[in-house]
Order: structure tokens, then sequence, then C-alpha cells
């Protein structure tokens, strides 16, 4: 059975896109039916979703499966390939995108700017562009359909595009994918070292010299990071996220972030042959920059999409951080190690993807319940949307990275691989890499910090806003998206072992090695990714002992200390007249973190004066990107564009001179 | 080929690069005019004599358009343009006369010197013309740049073509039929496109001066 499953795999994969495909198609038929496309289109999708996660799943120990599209240019049609790392990144987008699917059945309504069919015609657009990005074995596939995810991404963000901001953080997106897709098409364009044959399979059998192979590194590090998010290029995630509608966002930060993961392992442990170590240290210092400016920055955010969007640029640098320890450990043949590390990148992927869609589809509902999105006026909506508060907890618990949630095995694993680094042969990077170790600790503290932060302004505490009491809890498919999400984190976290078996085949195809075949995992209870004597884990007992300890503390305090339940007002602290304005606010709880990293911020802060009748204070904090890397570039192009502008004179006279000296000069050049 | 066959191409030639000379040297637009008509009978002169010399019956063809467009209509459009216009003089050229003069006569060395090998490998009989019509182009083109004067102009781009024509027949006998009949609808085309926008330049800064267009120059 699971012989025909896996040999039929890609074949299931291509009818899930199909699907998506037609989903979309139909969703155009019904453009403003918001009942058809939102209680049976989405929910459908979100069936191929699961589908498409079981396929890859079954195909993922499996022998890579190829196929040939006859779609393309004449003589260029698409190859597709499935492999191991192809069918994890495959599960990824089915699981995370079947939560998101069914949740944005209950979420989209009428009368937001995009008619909801159109909208349904670009958001599969996008999920079948994902994953043929995921399936494509040849360059011309990977950018065709990667540039088909780009602008059908770009449409979904300027949903709501009567207003001039989210054109604005559109256009940003657009500029900023594309400068990107160059720098990816230049790596293939490498990677084929003069062969002219763009198949990924003729790019593995290239031997590229040590130059050629390190500026494909670069170009893909640059390509990829423009659509991950890597520090000097994230400045489009926290405009465009907040732009777009929650379960795009969602999809966005939770996926397609991903599919830039999915590139660079697919370049740099794939389709490059030897990597060098020194790529390492790079993307070991980029990452770590972008996860702690990242956390930092979400911490000091006031608008809860924007804190979100911060917090994936930090994900994805301690992802980064994780492939840059796995080159490092592979180019000195540490095979094992780099397994490990490797592992606890995908196995960070797959966590992202889960938490930060639930996160995101969280921070959906409240938008829907209240119409607010800065944290300045939410609270205490713990009692009014219980059900979302909850599952958002879970996804606050895996995002702050607490066991036994699955956001802690991840960075568990990460550190793990760490404590390896003193067995490096190369002095110099085993004194630098404790410090980067430090460096993730810093961004895991400060996470947990950014997730109090978050849930506590929004769910706990008093509502700041009176109109926040007719808060109404999610219902229906949005509960149903949620909960999906929730189960993912809670089973990923309480049975990481499984996850990891998972994960083998793909390390094994990648850096030879995987962590069962090294014997140290086969528990399926307690998790021991290096020996168990160094260190082991095992959430489910942990969970177990937490519950139990909590549950007969609770029973011991109410049978022998109060055995009642009394309700009275808190104590006042002595002041009598307290308002809700007088809880900690989003900007009181990120002060201390702007204190310490004030030189990062760029901050106008408005004071009021003593006098003030009405006072107003107002804090903004800009990203320091724009004026040291953006501005810049600006200002450069600004002032060759003028040195071209020279050229304009206004007289057809100098026109007619201009292309008469040319004529006359090339003329001359037949002479020589 | 009798060499005098050869002998009357050459004094065409020779009358084509005068008249582009007398025309970068003249001041006056009506006089400009009937230079250009002349240099347009001239050009069909050469024309027919390649055809009679090589039995090319399109060449006929050609030139009986070419005697149509260019010595007949455009001139007459031209004359009707500048009534309708009232402009007979064209004040100033940007640079002087004499200069002028000179700067042609180096071009006319160039387009020699650049002729040189080309024609070497040329079958035609009127090869050695080839340099004569390279200076017409170059020397059309610089009383294009030199002139301040919109209607001038006009003609500068239209005795451009005649050195292309006469370029086209040197070398090779002449273009296929239909380039030809392609080349002449466009000029006509050019030239009723550039009346239009004459009579509007005139409409917009009461003067056909086309300093005027430097206003539109965005800052």
């Amino acid at each position: 059975m699971a012989q025909i499953a896996s040999l039929l795999a890609i074949d299931g994969a291509l009818i899930v896109v199909a699907g998506w495909l037609a989903i979309g198609v139909a969703g155009l038929a019904a453009l403003h039916n918001v009942r058809l496309v939102g209680r049976l289109l989405f929910p459908l999708s979100a069936l191929l979703s699961v589908a498409l996660a079981g396929i890859a799943l079954l195909a993922l120990p499996g022998t890579p499966q190829t196929a040939v599209l006859a779609i393309g240019l004449p003589d260029l049609p698409f190859h597709l390939r499935l492999d191991a790392l192809s069918a994890f990144f495959l599960a990824l987008l089915g699981l995370a995108s079947a939560g998101i699917s069914v949740f944005a059945g209950g979420y989209f309504r009428q009368g937001e700017g995009t008619p909801p069919g159109l909208l349904c015609m670009h958001y599969h657009l996008f999920l079948a562009s994902m994953a043929l990005v995921l399936l494509a074995d040849d360059a011309y596939a990977y950018m065709v359909t990667w540039e088909m995810m780009a602008l059908s991404s770009f449409f979904l963000v300027t949903t709501n595009h009567r207003i001039a901001e989210i054109r604005k953080a559109g256009y940003l997106y657009l500029l900023v994918a594309h400068v990107g897709a160059i720098a990816i098409l230049l790596c293939f364009g490498v990677l084929q070292a003069n062969t002219g044959d763009y198949t990924f399979a003729n790019m593995r059998a290239q031997h590229l010299s040590p130059f050629w192979a390190s500026c494909a590194f670069g170009l893909s590090l640059f390509g990829f990071g423009a659509k991950a998010g890597i520090l000097p290029l994230h400045i489009w995630l926290p405009e465009a996220h907040p732009a777009a509608p929650s379960p795009v966002s969602a999809l966005m930060s939770g996926v397609m972030l991903k599919t830039a993961v999915y590139g660079l392992i697919r370049v740099n442990f794939d389709l490059i042959a030897t990597p060098l170590w020194w790529w390492g240290t790079i993307a070991l210092g980029l990452g770590l920059a972008t996860a702690i400016f990242g956390v930092v920055f979400a911490a000091a955010q006031v608008d809860m999409k924007r804190l979100l969007a911060y917090s994936s640029i930090e994900n994805i640098g301690l992802i980064v951080v994780g492939l840059g320890l796995a080159i490092v450990f592979n180019a000195y043949r540490m095979d094992a190690l780099a397994a490990l590390a490797l592992a606890a990148s995908l196995y960070h992927c797959l966590n992202h993807a889960l938490f930060k869609s639930l996160l995101f589809l969280g921070t959906g509902s409240v938008l829907h319940a209240t119409h607010e999105r800065s944290l300045g006026k939410l609270g205490g909506l713990m009692r009014f949307m219980p059900f979302v508060a909850w599952t958002t907890l879970v996804g606050v618990i895996a995002s702050a990275g607490l066991p036994p949630s699955n956001g802690f095995v991840s960075e568990w694993l990460l550190l793990q691989s760490f404590l390896f680094t003193g067995e490096l042969p190369n002095p110099y990077l085993r004194m630098l890499v404790p410090v980067f170790a430090a460096g993730v600790v810093l961004v895991a503290a400060l996470a947990g910090y950014v997730m109090v932060k978050f849930f506590g302004v929004i769910f706990l505490g008093r509502p700041r806003e009176e109109k926040l009491a007719q808060a109404r809890d999610a219902d229906g498919l949005e509960r149903l998206g949620l909960a999906w999400l929730t189960a993912g984190c809670l089973l990923l976290g309480l049975f990481p072992v499984a996850v990891l078996e998972v994960i083998d085949p793909i390390t094994v195809a990648m850096v030879g090695k995987g962590l069962a075949q090294s014997g140290h995992a086969g528990d399926w209870l307690m998790l021991a990714p290096v020996s168990a004597e160094r260190a082991s884990y095992s959430p489910l007992l942990f969970f177990l002992l937490t519950l139990s300890i909590v549950l007969v503390a609770f029973a011991l305090v109410r049978r022998f200390y109060h055995g009642r339940v009394r309700r009275a007002a808190p104590w006042d602290c002595g002041f009598p007249m307290q308002t809700a304005r007088m809880q900690d606010t989003a900007e009181g709880f990120g002060q201390p973190i702007r204190q310490i990293f004030e030189p990062f911020f760029r901050m106008r802060r408005e004071l009021p004066s003593p006098f003030d009748s009405a006072p107003r204070y107002k804090v903004t904090v800009e990203d320091p990107m724009w004026a040291w890397v953006y501005l810049r570039i600006a200002a450069v192009t600004e002032a060759a564009s003028r040195l071209v502008g020279l050229l304009q004179r206004g007289r057809i006279s100098i026109y007619l001179l201009y292309s008469f000296v040319t004529l006359v000069a090339l003329l001359s050049l037949t002479q020589l | 080929m009798s060499p005098l066959v050869g002998q009357v191409i050459n004094l065409f030639a020779a009358v084509l690069l005068l008249i582009a000379f007398a025309m970068l040297a003249q001041r006056r637009i009506v006089t400009l005019i009937h230079l250009f008509a002349l240099q347009g009978l001239a050009l069909v002169g050469s024309t027919t004599t390649v055809a009679f010399a090589t039995g090319q019956h399109h060449l006929y063809w050609s030139a009986g358009i070419t005697f149509a467009l260019k010595v007949v209509i455009l001139p007459l459009i031209l004359h009707r343009l500048i009534r309708r216009l009232n402009v007979k003089w064209d004040i100033e050229t940007l640079i002087n006369i004499p200069t002028m003069m000179l700067v042609g006569i180096l071009l006319v060395v160039f387009a020699f010197n650049l002729a040189l090998p080309i024609s070497q490998f040329s079958q035609s009989i009127a090869r050695g013309t080839l340099g004569i019509a390279m200076a017409c182009v170059l020397m059309s083109f610089l009383m294009m740049i030199t002139r301040s004067k919109a209607v001038p102009q006009v003609i500068g781009f239209l005795a451009m073509e005649n050195g292309l024509f006469f370029a086209a027949t040197s070398a090779t006998y002449g273009m296929p039929m239909v380039v030809e009949l392609g080349i002449a609808l466009d000029v006509l085309v050019g030239m009723v496109i550039l009346g239009v926008f004459m009579f509007q330049i005139r409409e917009q800064f009461d003067s056909l001066d086309i300093h005027h267009l430097e206003k539109l120059k965005e800052d």
C-alpha cells in the first residue's frame, strides 16, 4: 500500500495543485458570493491541503520521483521532482495551509476591498505556486513559479487597495521580491557553469571553483534572504504583514518565508557539492543579527501584526543560524553534527509555520471582533474571546520557546548543536561560535519577553476601551482553523522523536547522515539527539509531571487552605480611583528594551507639557535600516539620475548632435 | 559599360554633393526648397542612368516615384507650407556658414575614407559614388543640427533621405521595390506629420523658432 502511494506521490501532489487552481477558477465564477466561497471553496481547499500533507509525508522516506510537465516554452518543459526535502516542505505547506484555509473560509467578508471570489483565486494561485516552487527541478520552472508566488501574494497583500498605505506596502514588497528574484536568477546562472542546461540535475553534476561557488552562495543568500527577510532586506515584512488580511499574513509568514529557506537549503546543501566553512560564519552572523534585530524591534512595537512580523524576522534569523552552523559542520565533514543543526533548522521551520500562522489567525479574530490593531486600545479580551485566547496562548508559549511546546524543542536542538563546536578544527571558530550561542540564548529570552507583552496586553488585564466588551469570540470555521493549528503545535511539541524520524531522510540526503542513523534517537519517549548521557528531553513526561504537580497543588490548596471561593474586589493599593488606562501599556512594557537598545532605534517622542489639558504621549519607533541603507541607496540613485539629467538640455539641435556624434563615432569604429 | 555612362553617373553624384554644400550655405528658405527639388532631379537622373546602363527595370519605377515625390509633390507642399506659415527667411544658423562649410569638407573626407573598403567589395558600376552618398547623408544631418527654424530642419531631413536613396542605388542597384515604396510613403507621411507639427508649434509660441521648445524641458 505504501509502495503504491509513494509511486504516485508526485502525481497526487500535482492533482492537489490542479485542484487548488480549479477552486481558484471556481471562485472567479462566484465573484461576490461570500457564502459559497467561504462555506464551500475554502474548506474544500483545506481538505486538499490535508491530502497534500498526507501524500508528502508518505513520499518522504521514499526514493525521489520525477515528472515532466508539458507546459512551458517549446523545448523547455517544467521538470518536477519530489524528494525528501521537497516532501518535507510540502507537508509543512499542507499542514499550515489546511488550518489557514479553513479559518479563511470564516474570515473573509463582503465589502473589504477585493471581492471574495477574486481573493479566492489569488489565494489558491498563491498556494499552487508555492507547491510548484517546492516541486520544481529546473531553474526555469523554479523562477516562473517563484514569480507567480510573488505576484499572487502581491495582489493578496493589496486586498484593501483603496488605502494608500497598503498600496505603498505592496509596492515595497514587490520591489524587494523582484530584486531578490534577480539575484536568484543570477545564482542559477552561476550554478549551471556555462553548460546552458538549467536543470537541477545538471547543476548537481557541476564542480564549481571555490570562487564561483562562493558567488553562488552569496547570490542565493541575497536572493532568498530578500524573500525570507534576512537583515538589510527584511524591510518589506513589517509593512506587508500588517497590510495583508490575517489569513494571508499567516500564509506569507508561516509558509512563504519557508520557501525561501527551502531555496537556501536546496542551493547550498544539494546543488553546490562542496561548501566552504566561511559561508557558514556569514550565515551565522547574518542570522544572529537578524534574530536580535527582529526580537528587539518586536519588543518595541505597538501594532500587534507588526509585532508578529518582527517576530517572524527573528525566527527566520534563528533558522538561518541553524543553517549556518550546518554549513560549517558540513564543510568540516562532521556529518552527525551537521545533521543535528540542519534538523534543528527544519524542525524550527515546521514549528514556526504552525505557531506563527496560529498567532496571525488569532490577531485576525481579534481584529474582526474589535476593529483594532493597536495594542494600546486592546486588553482584557480573554473574558470575551476565551477560545481565541486559549489557542493563542498555545501559540504564544510555542513562540516563546517554553517547554513542553514545539518551539522549545527546536531551540533546544539548536543550542545542543552549538555545544559541540568545541570539536571544530578551526581555532577562531571555536572562539567565535560560543558567542553566537550566547546570542541565540539572548534571542530566545527576549522572544519570551515579546510574547508576554503580546499576550498580556491583548488578552489580560482590563479592556482599555469600552467597545471591547462587545467583542465576540470566533465561531465555526475560524475555530476549526485555530484548533487545527493548536493541535499541530501541541503534537509537534509532545512527540519530537517522531518528527525527527520524519526529518531523518532529509538530513541523510543533504549531509549524508541522519540522527536516527547515528543510533541516538529511536526511543519514542525520550529525545536524546547526541547521546543519552549528554542531554535528553522527554516533553511528554515533562508535561505530565508539570500537569500533575499543578493539579496536586491546586487540589491541596483548595482542600487545606481556602476550601471555598470568595469573590471580592482586588486590593487597589490604597488608590481607589482606578481606570483601565492605568494598566501597563504596550509602550510601557517595551520601555526597558527601548532604553537598553536605544542606539538601534530611531525614536520620535512627543511628550506632553505639564499644563496640557489633554495630554498626549506618543512615541514612534522607526526602522534604522531605512536611514542606514535604503535612504542612502535612494540618494545615490537620485544623484546618478541628476547626472543623466545633464544630458537633457531641451534643445533639438543638441539632441540631434547626440545622434550625429554617435553615428560618426560608430562609423569610425568600422574603420578599426 | 561605356565610360560615358560612368562619367554621367559621376557627374550627377558631383551635382548632388554640390547641391548639398549649397543647401548647407543657403539662408533663404525658398531657395532651399528649389535646391531640394534640384537635388531630387539629380537623383532621378542618376537613377535613370544606372537603370539604363544595367537594364534593371525596377529602377525606372523608383526613378519615377522619386520624380513624382521629391521633385513635384514635396516641393509643392513645402511651398504651400511657407506661404501659409508666412516664413521666407531663415535668419540665422547656429554656427556661421564658413565654419559649416569647413566642417562639411571634413565630413566629405571622412565619408570617402569610410566608403573606401565598402566600395571595393561592391559590384555596382556606381560604386565610386558611395562616398558621395554618405557625405550627402552626413551633411544633411549637419544642416538639421545647425538650423534653428523648423522648416529648414524638415528639408534637412528630406535631403538626408535623398542621400540614403542615392547610397542604395550606388551600392546595390537600389533596394527591393517594396522597401522603396515603403520609404516613399514614410517620407510623405512624415512630411504631413511634420507640417501639422509646425502649425502646432506656431500656434503655441507664435513663432517657428525651435528655441521656444526649450521651455518644454523639465527642471
